[in-house]
C-alpha cells in the first residue's frame, strides 16, 4: 500500500513534535524512520497508523486519507508494534497473536467460530518462525522472540501497512539481523524507527531523517547517510564504506574523544 | 483449554450457585429443609406445591431468599466490576473498594439516609462512586499516565477522605438506629435486604453486565496498553470511560443494597484468569458466576459463625480475601505487580 505524507504538522501543548513533513513511500517498501531522540519519529508513525491525528496536513493509503476511516478500518489496513510493549495479564503467545484478529472480528461479542482466526494465528506465527513457542508464556520469552511474536501479531492483523517503532531496541545482534530480516521478506509496505544508522542502511529501501520535527533529508540510504547530513543532525564524526558484500553505505564513527569533543 | 472444557467449568460453577444458594436459605437459627424452601419458592411462583407452614413461608420469602439473592447479584456485580477495572487500568490491584469506588459511593448513599430520602439512594451511591472514580483517576495522572502504584495510593486517599466524610455525617446528624445502619454501610453487609434490593442490584448486574459482556472482545484489547488497543481499532478513550462509568453504575447500585463490600472485585478475577485464562469472554460470565457463590457463602458464614451475632459480611470477605491475596501475590511473577 503506498502511503502519503501531505505536510503535517503536530503540536502538543504548544510544543511543536513535527513540522510540514512530507513524503511518497511506494507500497512494497521498506522505509527508516531515523532521527535522535525526540525527532518526533514515534509520534509521526501515530499519526501514519491514526492514533493521533495531524493538527494540519493528512496522511493517505493509496489515496484514501486515513483520518477519513474509522478506526476500525484503519486497524484493518495498519498494524503499529509499540516499543517495549508489555501484558498487564499471563497471556500465552497463542493469546497474543490472536489479538491481532480483533480487527476482524464481529463487533459485539465477536465471533464465536474463532477456527479461522486461530488458523490465521498459527499461519502468522509459522512466517516469524514462532510457531513452536505457541503455548508459551509471554512473560518467558527472551526479548528477540517476544518482538517476534509482536510481529506476529501484526501479520494476523492482515495489514498492508506495517509500523514499527524501534523494534530491534534491546535486541542482541542476532537477534536484529533475524527481526530485519524478517521485516524485508513480508510482503508489506513497512515503515520502521530505527536507531542503527547501520542497520537502516542495510535493511531499507529508502529513509526519512528527522531532526527536532523537521523532515531535513530523504531518500535512498546512499543519498541520507552522507557524513555531512550525519554531521548536521547527530554531531558526530564519521567515514562512509561500502559493504563488501551488499553495497550499502557503512557508516564508520570517528570516536568523540579523538576530536577533543568538536 | 478447550471449549467443552470451559463450559463444564461454567456449568458446574452455576449448579454449585443454585444449589448453594438453597442451601444458604436453610440455614439459620429456624431449621428449614431444602424441600420446604422449593415448596415456598414454588407457591410464590404459582406453581401448585406441597403446603408450607406459614411462618416458615414467611422465614424463606421474606427474610433468607431475598438477603441470599441479594448476596449473590452483589458478588457478581462486583467480581464484574473488579474485572473490568483490572483490565482497563492494567492494574492487578484495580477494584471498586481499592479504587474508592465504593467508599465514595457511601458517602452518597449515607448522604441521603441521613436526609431521610432513601428514594434517591441508588442514585446518590452513583453519583458518589463516579466522583471517587474520577477523582482517584485524576489525582494519579502525572505527566498523560497513570501507573497501577499511583492509582492504589490515589485510591486509597480517595477511600480514607470518603471515610472520614461519611464518619463525619454520621456524628453530625445520625441518630439511635441509625449508627447500626450506617456501619453496616462502611463495613458492607445484605442483612437489611429486602425484594426491593434483589430488584435493584438484579437490574445493575442485568443491564450493566450485558454491556459488559458485549465488550468483552474490546477489553482483551487493553492487554498491551492504549496504544496496542488503538492499534488494533479500539476507540481507546470512548470505551475506557464507558466502560468505568458502567463499572460506577454497577458499584453504585451494589453499594446501595450492600454497602461496600470488599476483596471480593480483587481476588475472584485472578482466581477464575487460572481456570478461565485471560480472555474476556470466558472470564466476564465465569467470573459473575464465582463472584455471586463467593459471596452467598461469605454472607452465609457472616450470619452463622457467631450466631446470634451477626458480622457484617466485609469483614468475612477481609478475612477470606486478604490471606488469598497475599497468596496471589506470592504466586504471581513479580513484574505484573510491579
Amino acid at each position: 500500500m503506498g502511503v502519503d505524507l501531505d505536510q503535517l504538522s503536530f503540536t502538543i501543548d504548544d510544543t511543536i513534535i513535527l513540522r510540514d513533513v512530507s513524503a511518497s513511500l511506494p507500497t512494497g517498501s521498506v522505509t527508516g524512520l531515523l532521527g535522535p531522540n525526540g525527532a518526533g519519529k514515534s509520534t509521526l508513525l501515530r499519526l501514519i497508523a491514526g492514533i493521533d491525528k495531524a493538527d494540519t496536513g493528512a496522511v493517505s493509503l493509496d489515496g484514501t486519507s486515513v483520518g477519513s476511516l474509522p478506526r476500525r478500518e484503519a486497524a484493518r489496513r495498519i498494524a503499529l508494534l509499540e516499543q517495549n510493549a508489555a501484558p498487564s495479564v499471563e497471556l500465552t503467545v497463542l493469546d497474543v497473536v490472536l489479538l491481532g484478529r480483533i480487527p476482524h472480528r464481529t463487533k459485539l461479542m465477536g465471533s464465536f467460530g474463532g477456527d479461522d482466526d486461530r488458523a490465521v494465528a498459527f499461519s502468522a506465527l509459522e512466517a516469524v518462525g514462532a510457531a513452536p513457542l505457541a503455548d508459551r508464556y509471554w512473560q518467558t520469552l527472551s526479548g528477540g522472540q517476544q518482538q517476534r511474536v509482536q510481529i506476529a501479531r501484526a501479520m494476523a492483523q492482515q495489514p498492508s501497512l506495517l509500523l514499527l517503532d524501534e523494534p530491534t531496541n534491546h535486541l542482541d545482534v542476532s537477534a536484529q539481523l533475524a527481526l530485519l530480516g524478517q521485516v524485508r521478506e513480508l510482503t508489506v509496505t513497512a515503515i520502521m524507527a530505527l536507531h542503527d544508522l547501520n542497520l537502516a542502511a542495510a535493511y531499507c529501501d529508502q529513509l526519512l531523517l528527522l531532526d527536532g520535527g523537521r523532515l531535513v533529508a530523504s531518500g535512498t540510504p546512499e543519498e541520507v547517510l552522507t557524513p555531512e547530513i550525519i554531521g548536521e543532525v547527530y554531531g558526530v564524526d564519521c567515514f562512509i564504506v561500502q559493504h563488501p558484500r551488499g553495497g550499502h553505505p557503512v557508516i564508520v564513527y570517528s570516536a568523540a574523544t579523538s576530536k577533543g569533543n568538536s | 483449554m478447550t471449549r467443552s472444557r470451559y463450559l463444564g467449568w461454567l456449568l458446574a460453577a452455576t449448579i454449585t450457585l443454585i444449589l448453594g444458594c438453597g442451601v444458604a436459605v436453610t440455614i439459620g437459627p429456624a431449621a428449614v429443609s431444602l424441600g420446604q424452601v422449593m415448596s415456598s419458592i414454588g407457591a410464590h411462583l404459582g406453581v401448585a406445591t406441597e403446603p408450607v407452614p406459614l411462618l416458615i413461608d414467611s422465614i424463606v420469602w421474606q427474610l433468607r431468599l431475598p438477603r441470599v439473592l441479594t448476596a449473590a447479584l452483589v458478588g457478581a456485580g462486583l467480581a464484574l466490576s473488579g474485572a473490568v477495572m483490572q483490565s482497563v487500568t492494567r492494574n492487578p490491584l484495580a477494584d471498586p473498594y481499592l479504587l474508592g469506588l465504593s467508599s465514595g459511593a457511601s458517602v452518597g448513599a449515607v448522604c441521603v439516609v441521613i436526609l431521610g430520602i432513601g428514594f434517591f439512594l441508588p442514585a446518590a451511591a452513583f453519583a458518589g462512586a463516579l466522583l471517587a472514580l474520577v477523582a482517584t483517576l485524576s489525582i494519579a495522572k502525572v505527566g498523560g499516565t497513570i501507573t497501577p502504584v499511583r492509582a492504589v495510593l490515589a485510591g486509597l486517599a480517595i477511600a480514607q477522605l470518603a471515610g472520614a466524610l461519611t464518619s463525619f455525617i454520621i456524628f453530625w446528624a445520625a441518630k439511635g438506629d441509625s449508627y447500626r445502619e450506617i456501619l453496616n454501610w462502611l463495613l458492607g453487609s445484605v442483612a437489611g435486604a429486602t425484594w426491593q434490593s434483589v430488584a435493584i442490584a438484579a437490574t445493575a448486574v442485568a443491564v450493566v453486565g450485558t454491556g459488559i459482556l458485549l465488550s468483552a472482545t474490546r477489553l482483551d484489547a487493553f492487554a498491551f496498553g492504549d496504544t496496542s488497543a488503538a492499534s488494533l481499532g479500539i476507540n481507546v478513550n470512548r470505551t475506557r470511560w464507558a466502560l468505568l462509568g458502567s463499572v460506577a453504575l454497577l458499584t453504585g447500585a451494589m453499594v446501595a443494597v450492600s454497602g461496600s463490600i470488599g476483596f471480593v472485585g480483587l481476588i475472584l478475577p485472578h482466581l477464575v484468569r487460572g481456570v478461565s485464562g485471560p480472555g474476556h469472554r470466558r472470564l466476564l460470565p465465569l467470573v459473575a458466576v464465582c463472584g455471586a457463590l463467593f459471596l452467598v457463602i461469605a454472607d452465609t458464614l457472616a450470619r452463622t459463625v457467631f450466631d446470634p451475632r451477626e458480622l457484617p459480611v466485609g469483614i468475612i470477605t477481609a478475612f477470606i480475601g486478604v490471606p488469598v491475596f497475599i497468596l496471589l501475590i506470592k504466586r504471581k511473577k513479580s513484574h505484573l505487580w510491579a
